[in-house]
């Protein structure tokens, strides 16, 4: 199937060229040590603080590391126009929106996990109990930055004041996102079953949803360049 | 060799802005066909170009590839295209042989590993095949470029400037190709500054000057010496 | 035609704010509670904007018509202003009312969330300069924003609750005395107008611009 291999094709390409150039990735992981100093300074040593703002300082760090990663996305295609070449290569380009999301997808999540991983052991936090349903929300919710963050990310690669405009237009889109997940994983993280933030999961799924869908259908309008 | 023209470009005008281009340019390329389009820096020659690779929309006017107007069938006309722009294509930290691949799988072909390998010796670049883009130099990517539209078999080729930076035999190399592609009934637009032998395989010269078509002739027997004359009468005329 | 419409807006203005502060009765709140006839149709004019936003988008995709395109322009301009009017009534009237500027619950973060998503659409058209880009992007900016709504809707009300409980949109209809309700909805009538009225005269003005450029 020609789309299929397109979408790969991509993807395959952007993990590639982030393999070896390291940019973002280094960027990232650098980020994320910051963060982590900067919410031990911020919020010290106080534990029973450090335990109520933990779910919105996570994903706090989680949003952050997405506009980095995700504002970045279509730079790449900007050096030697290559985004001339996506656009008049022939086929459904929403192929291309595909494979770019998951690239994305595959970046954010592995960043998350360095950062996730770095909470739990320098905040000494337990997660065993919590972790399965924490998954499934991280999934969802990053699904949902990512499927928009994309889209804008095409949208804004070549605007003036990119690095302004793109935070400024995702943000706002993506609250539902943000409450859904921070909700969520307060929840779990106080040691309730995935079950009593159904309403939360519903959400994130019917978010993601709609986001996927809108993007793939308007892609190819906003590549148009 | 079909007589009825693949692109025809119709009284077409570009602004952008308050900046007009491109007012009132009509050109007609046949297939088997290759045209040669001159003019100076800025006079429109790569808006020209854009327009037919439907990368911009012209403000009036009209062009069509193959009967589709470039416009509002797009899907229809890139098909049948091949490229050649200012930038190359390429991304610096793939090896030149996985560049190859990627364009030619993100263009639905069927590239086996020997079609790269003879696209990547034709313009001289075996020995670095597996060398990242990032160390070549602007004609190697340039060379890299034509590459990748020699895998394809297009209808239509349009080319910014196929002959700059390359040696005598990656010269040799591509006049063959396009000869190939012409006598296969293909379509070529070429933008280019220079008067030498490149043109040998121009069978029409156009000069782009003022906005307009300020000559379209044969180009015959004329040596290089003739075009140059040629384009400083019609350029000077355009200003 | 258009004048006509700003003669009738004109009309519905003075005799809704003439209602709202002569025939209305005087309530618990206080004088400053009138302002409720000005916030609330403000709010809801601007609904009306951005639901005529998407629709203009969704139209402009479809059809490329630059008409679509100023209609989506104009109806965004508007409805920035009349939300942005409306938090700032909502503001006067809650200072003296409940004691505080702003409170988080969510209504108020509703909107105001819906203010920053529209202000960055008009933002996103300051910034691209090619005309026909810009309407495009703004379109899918539009279509984005209009479906997230719902979901922005429910996320925050499950966040929050503490708002007036909504008293026009209440399923067993309003339990306000008539003669609040019908100062309320004059006004409500004079600021749709008045938004139909301001939309037609910058569309006028988007079209007289984009038919300059040779």
């Amino acid at each position: 199937m020609s789309y299929a291999r397109r979408a790969l094709a991509v993807v395959w390409k952007d993990l590639a060229v982030e393999r070896r150039s390291k940019e973002t990735l280094n960027a990232l992981v650098f980020f994320s040590l910051l963060l982590l100093f900067v919410f031990q300074f911020t919020l010290g040593a106080d534990r029973e603080r450090l335990a109520a703002v933990l779910p919105g300082v996570l994903w706090l760090g989680f949003v952050l590391s997405a506009l980095l990663a995700l504002g970045r996305t279509f730079l790449v295609e900007r050096e030697h126009d290559c985004w001339e070449g996506l656009l008049l290569a022939p086929g459904d380009k929403s192929a291309i929106y595909l494979g770019k999301l998951l690239g994305n997808l595959l970046l954010m999540l592995l960043v998350e996990a360095l950062v996730l991983g770095l909470f739990v052991v320098f905040f000494d936090i337990d997660l065993s109990r919590a972790l399965p349903g924490l998954l499934v929300v991280v999934l969802l919710g990053t699904l949902g930055l990512a499927a928009v963050g994309t889209l804008f990310a095409a949208m804004t690669a070549n605007v003036r004041a990119r690095e302004l405009l793109f935070p400024v237009l995702l943000l706002p889109v993506q609250v539902p996102v943000l409450l859904a997940t921070v909700k969520a994983t307060e929840a779990l993280l106080l040691g309730e079953p995935l079950g009593a933030v159904a309403h939360w999961v519903k959400l994130l799924v019917a978010a993601d949803a709609v986001y996927v869908v809108v993007s793939l259908l308007t892609f190819d309008v906003v590549l148009e360049g | 060799m079909s007589l009825e023209p693949v692109i025809r470009v119709i009284d077409v005008r570009k602004v952008f802005g308050l900046v007009p281009v491109l007012d009132g340019v009509s050109l007609e390329v046949r297939g088997g066909e290759a045209v040669a389009l001159l003019g100076a820096n800025g006079a429109g020659k790569t808006t020209l170009l854009k327009i037919l690779a439907t990368l911009l929309r012209p403000t009036r006017g009209t062009a069509t590839i193959a009967g589709h107007d470039v416009a509002r069938a797009p899907e229809a006309v890139r098909p049948l295209l091949g490229v050649v722009a200012h930038g190359a294509w390429v991304y610096d930290d793939l090896t030149a042989r996985e560049n190859l691949r990627f364009w030619s799988t993100l263009n639905g072909l069927a590239v086996g590993a020997d079609d790269v390998s003879a696209a990547l010796g034709g313009v001289g670049l075996e020995r670095v095949a597996d060398a990242r883009v990032r160390t070549f130099s602007a004609g190697m990517k340039r060379r890299l470029s034509l590459a990748r539209v020699m895998l394809t078999r297009p209808r239509v080729l349009l080319l910014d400037e196929p002959f700059a930076g390359l040696d005598q035999r990656a010269k040799k190399w591509l006049e063959s190709r396009l000869e190939t592609l012409k006598a296969a009934g293909a379509a070529l637009l070429m933008v280019t500054h220079s008067f030498g032998r490149e043109l040998g395989i121009a069978d029409r010269l156009a000069v782009l000057a003022g906005g307009r078509i300020a000559l379209d002739t044969a180009r015959g027997t004329l040596g290089p010496d003739d075009v140059q004359r040629l384009y400083a009468a019609h350029a000077e005329e355009g200003l | 035609m258009v004048k006509t419409l700003g003669w009738l807006t004109a009309l519905a203005l003075v005799v809704g704010l003439l209602m709202a502060f002569v025939v209305a009765p005087q309530v618990t709140q206080g004088n400053v509670q009138r302002i409720m006839y000005v916030h609330v149709p403000l709010i809801l004019a601007s609904y009306v904007a951005f639901v005529v936003l998407a629709i203009a988008s969704i139209l402009y995709l479809v059809r490329r018509d630059p008409a679509a395109d100023r209609l989506a322009h104009a109806s965004g301009e508007v409805g920035v202003v009349f939300v942005g009017l409306g938090i700032a009534t909502g503001s006067i009237w809650g200072k003296p009312t409940w004691g505080t500027w702003w409170t988080w619950d969510a209504r108020l973060t509703s909107v105001a969330i819906l203010f920053v998503m529209y202000l960055g659409y008009l933002l996103l058209r300051g910034t691209i300069d090619d005309p026909e880009r810009a309407a495009r992007y703004c379109a899918v900016l539009g279509i984005v924003a209009a479906l997230d709504i719902p979901l922005v809707h429910f996320s925050v009300y499950w966040w929050r609750t503490l708002h007036q409980p909504p008293s026009l949109m209440k399923p067993g209809g309003f339990t306000g005395s008539a003669s609040i309700l019908w100062p309320l909805l004059v006004n409500l009538l004079g600021f749709v107008l008045l938004y139909a009225y301001f939309v037609a005269r910058r569309v006028r003005l988007l079209r007289a611009e984009a038919e300059a450029v040779p």
